[in-house]
């Protein structure tokens, strides 16, 4: 489908991106920058592995495009390869930044030169500077455990594992708390796991010992998740009927295949969403479709129906 | 205050003084212990305790190392880093190497993870003494390469051990216990008996010290001072990769946050327990000592309701301050 549209696309697209430079052929060539940070913790590592999975499949399917991935480990490292990139002639840039506030200006310079810019999860201060913008759910990804608990268990004590104090955190949290509001699940606590699997598990043992009856754990994260299982596993308590996680790790979404009884759902906050942008992105240079927005994935509920579907076995993540 | 002549009783005086300047961390960790029983009563419980001192072996294991290091005068960054790489050179030999049988392999892997400790050590030492460098910013160095050869080595991702049979097998060294005594207890205490009698017993800790409190005095007294500070840092390389042979079990996987921010632990451990940072002090159990309040600290927020979550590091270093103004108060009296 791509490709019969391909032709009739250029139009619009060159007009955007080589300046109206016209004319028509089927292997258009075409350059797409990705921009993402360095693998510092198993999400963004699932991010790299998305990004050159879809840069694989991509060029595949067009001979005339052309995606160079990029990873920095820092903010400023992220500003400076963002101007080498450009320098290369880039018709579109794909950027997951490592905070909005360092980077808009960088991003903004890169827009001043014509150049299609997609956002990918994390925002800019100025949101009149991306084309396209893609993101992850993150009140959505409390509610969705929120509601499940709610539904499943009707009246539960909950011990509740945040990952940091940052907005994501936040949005979080307030997505699982507006969903519990006034329903029988009762928050007995919430500590800070700062999304470390070690953190998480020493949290979980006090809570273990602080409390004598838990039902539920919402922890937000599959990382913290892993830490969790095993400080109950050790306590040898048999009280708690589920742990919900989130992100979509594939060792979570594994056990949520097999069926295991602690975690019978996951909540998706996937890394793979780099991979969407890439392939808005391109649409917009090859097909005729409009892409221009924002894009925001569901928090999905992975149940063991539909757990397949977002199992990756060769991901790092 | 130190005028000894200017008292009455020198003699009884400066026996206390020493006395108990080696007793305050305990002091400390009595009162804390005093503070978390109020504050909770299931905290004394023995399954409580328990756990938190088998959670502090890692800290307390490391600790130890980091005694060494500080005693003599120089300082260790990597071992956060150091531990992370460890774990994750282990566990990828244990999911790759050609081994039969669970128990030859955990033999060799373990062997593999004390001398990639050492080696590390070794690397500090002598970039810190041949290269004479300040060993803050060789360590600072090491510790970044450490790090991202982790993450190197993991993709990005973590670690983990493939084989849920090996895993099975390895699982006791960190849940299992001798006579109902959790089996990372019983290493920290093998190691600190260990590391005690080499510091205080042999002419190698004298010499540690000698050359943490004055390096030219050391040298002209014929103390090969390279050597010694080199082989400090080759030790505090193996207590990391003994702390790893009791971490990898509990988790089974090393992941970047691995043994993130240990090496501040470490040094805080180390400090509260009465060794001096300027070198020429150390005392090994008052290490293991500050391990424990650490995570006692730690412990007794999470099971309090004092304050909100926002709050618990302002707490923990208040706590901290105050432990270490008690002791300072005890010494000087």
């Amino acid at each position: 489908m791509k490709k019969t549209f391909a032709g009739l696309a250029f139009a619009l697209a060159s007009a955007a991106s080589l300046g109206g430079a016209a004319y028509a052929q089927e292997n258009k060539e075409v350059t797409i920058a990705v921009s993402i940070p360095a693998a510092d913790h198993g999400w963004t590592g699932g991010v790299v592995y998305h990004a050159e999975r879809a840069k694989a499949a991509l060029e595949k399917a067009h001979p005339g495009l052309k995606i160079i991935v990029k990873t920095s480990p820092d903010g400023a490292t992220q500003a400076n390869a963002l101007e080498d990139l450009t320098t290369q002639g880039v018709d579109a840039l794909v950027t997951l930044p490592h905070n909005s506030d360092e980077l808009t200006d960088p991003i903004r310079q890169v827009k001043d030169k014509g150049i299609f810019i997609t956002v990918v999860d994390r925002a800019l201060s100025d949101p009149s500077i991306q084309d396209l913008y893609v993101a992850g759910n993150n009140p959505e990804l409390g509610r969705v455990a929120g509601e499940y608990m709610k539904e499943k268990l009707g009246t539960a004590d909950v011990v509740v594992i945040r990952g940091l104090p940052i907005v994501i955190d936040e949005e979080r949290q307030k997505g699982f708390d507006d969903a519990i509001a006034g329903s029988g699940i009762k928050v007995l606590d919430k500590q800070f796991g700062n999304w470390s699997r070690d953190d998480a598990f020493k949290v979980m043992q006090d809570f273990l010992t602080k409390y004598q009856k838990i039902d539920a754990v919402w922890c937000q994260d599959d990382d913290m998740a892993v830490g969790v299982l095993e400080a109950i596993q050790q306590a040898g308590r048999s009280d708690i009927k589920m742990v919900i996680g989130g992100a979509g790790m594939k060792d979570m979404i594994k056990k949520v295949q097999d069926g295991d009884p602690m975690m019978p759902v996951d909540v998706l906050y996937p890394p793979a969403m780099v991979a969407t942008a890439m392939e808005l992105t391109v649409a917009n240079f090859y097909d005729q479709v409009p892409v221009r927005g924002r894009y925001i994935l569901d928090a999905t509920l992975v149940t063991k129906d539909n757990a397949a579907e977002f199992y990756f076995p060769d991901s790092p993540f | 205050m130190t005028d000894l002549a200017a008292t009455g009783k020198p003699v009884r005086r400066s026996w206390k003084d020493v006395d108990l300047r080696a007793v305050a961390p305990f002091v400390a960790l009595a009162v804390l212990l005093v503070f978390g029983t109020i504050v909770n009563p299931t905290f004394i419980g023995i399954d409580n305790l328990l756990n938190v001192a088998t959670r502090s072996a890692f800290i307390a294991i490391i600790a130890v190392g980091a005694t060494f290091v500080i005693s003599a005068g120089g300082l260790d960054l990597s071992v956060g880093a150091m531990s992370a790489f460890v774990a994750g050179v282990m566990i990828l030999f244990m999911n790759a190497a050609p081994l039969d049988g669970n128990l030859p392999m955990l033999a060799a892997a373990m062997l593999l993870a004390v001398g990639v400790g050492a080696a590390c050590g070794l690397a500090n030492g002598l970039i810190t003494t041949v290269g004479r460098i300040e060993p803050f910013i060789v360590t600072l160095g090491t510790m970044g390469i450490f790090r991202a050869l982790t993450i190197y080595l993991a993709e990005g991702g973590s670690i983990a051990m493939k084989s849920q049979e090996l895993r099975a097998t390895y699982r006791p060294v960190y849940f299992g216990d001798v006579f109902g005594v959790p089996v990372p207890i019983i290493v920290v205490a093998v190691v600190a008996i260990i590391g005690a009698f080499i510091l205080y017993r042999t002419s190698f800790g004298r010499h540690v010290i000698a050359v943490g409190s004055n390096d030219d005095v050391a040298r002209y007294s014929g103390i090969p001072v390279n050597r010694v500070r080199t082989v400090t840092y080759i030790i505090q390389g193996i207590c990391v990769a003994i702390a790893v042979l009791v971490y990898v079990p509990r988790l089974g996987a090393a992941t970047p946050t691995t043994g993130l921010l240990w090496e501040l632990q470490a040094i805080t451990a180390v400090v509260i327990g009465g060794t001096a940072l300027r070198g020429g002090v150390g005392r090994i159990w008052g290490t293991v000592c500050g391990a424990l309040i650490l995570e006692v600290v730690g412990n007794i927020m999470v099971l309090s309701d004092l304050v909100s979550e926002y709050l618990i590091g302002a707490v923990q270093g208040a706590i901290i301050i105050i432990a270490m103004l008690v002791q300072r108060s005890l010494s000087r009296r």
